[in-house]
């Protein structure tokens, strides 16, 4: 297949890069998964426990390496309400 | 910039088996895609197009054992980030969705084959990967691209020039029979 220089130029403007802070939280989303996980199994173990993370999600989610991001912290309380 | 090493296929193969790397390096490859989908296809704005983009992670993350064919990721994904758009446009009711829907068919077109001069581009050494992007998708002047990669900014427009004629033969040759070898 013949390709012309000005139309590789072009398509090469087509893609530009997305911005990084997306692409970072993309990229955490398994250890933000597992991370999750883990806080709903200790939720499911004691009431007193789940209402505790709960009512401080940021410290919680901080407490096991993960960035409260208002992402991190809409699933975190996605998965906690189920 | 990315490597053409790893195929498609391998990738969700590995990312499957839970190899974290692997999934940074998916995302890394399909992030342009989804975004100009999202922002250049559908004409999303900047706080829709990135629910849209998580969106599509997540799903694509969470629904990756239903997808038959992994070499078909690429399809799946453009198929999957449509969908989010179409539904954020039709939430949010501001626009004709179908109006928007048939201007978004030739742009989604380009996007696609654009997709595929970024992946001719992963087979170029590194350094002619940089320069054509830094130019060409970034927007980065010849002073600025010059002052990055420690070049004289006069030199840039004859390396880029250079690069885009390796990369129009990967692009024209892709098993490389003709390829120059140097360059």
């Amino acid at each position: 297949m013949s390709y012309e220089i000005e139309e590789i130029a072009h398509l090469l403007s087509v893609l530009p890069p997305a911005p990084t802070g997306w692409v970072e939280a993309a990229q955490k989303l398994p250890q933000l998964r597992a991370g999750i996980d883990e806080l709903v199994a200790r939720a499911e173990q004691d009431a007193e426990v789940r209402a505790r993370l709960v009512a401080d999600l940021e410290s919680a989610l901080a407490e096991i390496g993960l960035e409260p991001t208002p992402n991190a912290l809409a699933e975190a309380r996605r998965r906690l309400k189920a | 910039m990315e490597t053409a090493a790893v195929t498609d296929l391998e990738l969700v193969a590995r990312c499957r088996a839970g190899d974290a790397a692997a999934w940074h390096l998916l995302v890394e490859r399909f992030s342009r895609f989804v975004y100009a989908i999202c922002v250049r296809g559908f004409r999303l704005s900047e706080p829709d197009a990135e629910d849209v983009f998580q969106e599509v992670f997540a799903k694509t993350f969470e629904q990756l054992h239903r997808l038959r064919d992994d070499g078909a990721i690429r399809p799946w994904i453009a198929q999957l980030t449509r969908r989010a758009c179409i539904d954020r446009l039709r939430a949010g009711r501001e626009t004709a969705v179908a109006d928007v829907e048939d201007t978004a068919v030739d742009e989604l077109a380009e996007i696609d084959r654009a997709l595929d001069v970024r992946q001719a581009l992963a087979e170029l050494p590194e350094s002619c990967q940089q320069i054509l992007d830094r130019f060409f998708a970034r927007d980065e002047s010849y002073r600025t691209i010059g002052d990055e990669l420690g070049l004289p900014a006069g030199t840039i427009a004859s390396r880029i020039s250079r690069c885009l004629e390796k990369l129009k033969s990967i692009m024209e040759d892709p098993d490389g029979a003709d390829r120059p070898v140097d360059g």
